[in-house]
């Protein structure tokens, strides 16, 4: 993990907090929403392809309306990509079993299953992450802690949230002094890197030690009371049912195929 | 080792979904009691110095590679069980939604794989035993080495286990063991030194900051309902995974997919489903495909199942609409997106206007 990725946070931090229809949704339905579409997107078959296709139009509307850059999430899913595309990429040297074709070249089982775990895997990963730049994290954890999050945990998320970016400068701060003084070497030793590591968990620990003082001088017992006027509305059940529907019937049916039949017409 | 949606199933998701959730409320309550408020802020520091000290590389001595640490273990020598559980949880749960570091369905798998094995396992069953009340020396270098291989080794064979039963990644089972369980056996050592190394310092430095020596005896008495908890936890992990197992995966798998989805997308579905159905029946538009013979099954609601029956026999014609009709569909979707975007803006440069007319 690069420190460039936490710029990148920097910016979604930005995002979440910005005012559009997608924004002013409650986070609960959004949450729901796309709990049930990963779902219906994972409960496909391993060899449907054509028919995932239909789902993109859930992110691409949660994009385009909460005024969400496509660039940022399809940077985040190129980064995130290596595990799922090394695991996928197996199943073409296995199975070689022909099971469609185009023209004249045979299209293996394999290639099929790892066109649809990259597919799959585009579908959640930028649904998910879409989810958070149209919602912001704080908005989030109050939601899903409505939902039965643990209190603990959710103050806990919160918590980590709030000082990732504190501690990561610390750590960046710290192991530039280390690189200025190492002529130019630019991975640590490990006696060098230990010294670094507890150094900064000390300092860290140190900072929490304020932090708690701080805190209890404002009055903080044990959990954080926030104010929340989130309200249930109509329209938040409407964006619920209505992808729900959605959801159900490009499951059921697989629409893009039969548009494509529509336009081949009577090549098969 | 962070698990992506797109290479598990429903069922497996779901289940490792149930079983991290209970151990999550589990950990929660048991902080919640035992807990002085002053872990709080110590739990959300060091959850944000487990993502710094991940940023942080060294050199491997004669391998040229580099290594860092992962944070499982070193968590729960400070904090303890419960609260690293909760802290590494949250570590996954912050890299999943902001990085897209593991998918949303397979946090479960990630919190149960990385969190449950080093602080419900390794840590009570081999480092404690192990370490003791030592000061440092030879057996804290021992017990964390240990507890930090153990731990990687059985979280990387969870990851094998919960890929292969989700059976979309062709890898066999015995391959996937293969590849995993060295290069973390690697990672584990590497995890383990560090780890030694780090708390050795900390010890030497600031022994007080390891607050969990001072309740040795609390520890002590809580250990037997650890025990206890895992053990529900294993039984119902077992019965969940075996009961799937006993099915035909694939078929499974949509099942599980209508079980979990139930709720949300049936009961709306029904009326349009089967009103279109009928209008499906009758202007029999694409009179070869499937179509036809789904409306059959409309009532007992198995589609899936049918097509899965036909998919072998699929025409080349079949696969061409398949492609252009996919093909579309994406550029549909592209531009469904493109023009509500206008259209917001449209609407958000009107509203912009109108309030500086209202406000100059």
């Amino acid at each position: 993990m690069k420190f460039g990725h936490y710029m990148e946070v920097g910016k979604m931090d930005e995002l979440g907090r910005m005012d559009s229809p997608m924004h002013r949704l409650d986070s609960r339905a959004k949450t729901l929403t796309t709990i049930a579409f990963i779902v219906t997107v994972m409960s496909f078959r391993r060899y449907d392809v054509a028919a995932l296709m239909s789902f993109f139009v859930y992110p691409f509307t949660m994009m385009a309306v909460g005024r969400i850059p496509p660039g940022y999430i399809v940077r985040k899913l190129l980064i995130a990509s290596p595990f799922a595309l090394v695991v996928g990429i197996f199943n073409p040297l296995l199975d070689k079993q022909v099971m469609g074709s185009l023209g004249s070249h045979g299209i293996s089982g394999g290639w099929l299953s790892f066109a649809s775990i990259v597919i799959r895997f585009s579908l959640t990963v930028t649904a998910a992450i879409t989810l958070v730049a149209c919602t912001g994290i704080h908005r989030l954890c109050a939601g899903l802690e409505r939902m039965g999050l643990p209190r603990v945990f959710a103050v806990q998320l919160c918590l980590l949230y709030r000082y990732l970016f504190v501690i990561v400068d610390e750590g960046q701060r710290m192991r530039r002094g280390v690189e200025m003084r190492s002529m130019g070497r630019r991975s640590l030793s490990f006696s060098t890197y230990v010294s670094l590591i507890g150094h900064l968990l000390l300092r860290a620990m140190d900072r929490a030690q304020r932090v708690y003082q701080a805190m209890v001088s404002r009055g903080f017992a044990g959990q954080f009371r926030v104010m929340r006027p989130t309200v249930v509305r109509w329209n938040d059940v409407a964006f619920m049912v209505g992808w729900a529907i959605f959801f159900a019937a490009a499951r059921v049916w697989d629409i893009p195929t039969a548009i494509g039949n529509f336009l081949v017409g009577g090549v098969a | 080792m962070h698990m992506a949606d797109a290479l598990i199933s429903p069922a497996v998701g779901g289940t490792m979904w149930v079983a991290s959730t209970g151990l999550l409320a589990w950990s929660a309550r048991k902080v919640r009691q035992t807990l002085d408020d002053k872990l709080v802020p110590m739990m959300g520091v060091l959850g944000a110095f487990i993502f710094a000290a991940q940023m942080i590389n060294f050199s491997i001595p004669g391998t040229g590679s580099i290594g860092h640490l992962g944070g499982g273990m070193i968590l729960t020598i400070l904090l303890g069980p419960h609260a690293a559980f909760l802290v590494i949880a949250s570590v996954l749960t912050v890299q999943a939604l902001l990085f897209a570091d593991g998918g949303l369905l397979a946090l479960g798998c990630n919190i149960f794989n990385l969190g449950v094995f080093p602080a419900f396992i390794a840590y009570p069953l081999i480092y404690k035993p192990i370490v003791g009340n030592a000061q440092g020396g030879a057996r804290l270098w021992a017990g964390a080495m240990i507890a930090g291989i153990v731990g990687l080794q059985m979280g990387a064979f969870s990851v094998v286990l919960e890929t292969t039963m989700s059976g979309i990644s062709d890898l066999p089972f015995k391959t996937f063991v293969w590849l995993m369980q060295p290069i973390h056996l690697a990672i584990g050592v590497v995890e383990g030194l560090a780890t030694a190394a780090v708390v050795s310092l900390v010890l030497r430095v600031r022994p007080e900051s390891l607050p969990e020596r001072q309740t040795t005896d609390h520890h002590a008495a809580g250990y037997r309902r650890v025990v206890t908890g895992m053990l529900i936890a294993a039984l119902a992990v077992g019965c969940g995974l075996s009961w799937f197992a006993s099915t035909r995966p694939d078929g499974l798998e949509w099942s599980m997919g209508k079980v979990s989805g139930k709720e949300e997308l049936e009961p709306p579905a029904e009326g349009i489903h089967e009103s279109l159905a009928k209008i499906q029946q009758k202007t029999a538009f694409l009179p070869d495909y499937g179509f036809k013979s789904a409306e059959s099954v409309v009532t007992t609601a198995q589609p899936a199942q049918k097509k899965a029956d036909q998919w072998p026999a699929v025409s080349a014609g079949t696969s061409v609409a398949g492609l252009v009709g996919g093909l579309l569909t994406l550029l549909l979707a592209g531009l469904i997106g493109y023009g509500l975007k206008h259209r917001v803006a449209a609407s958000y440069r009107r509203d912009q206007t109108s309030t500086d007319a209202e406000h100059p």
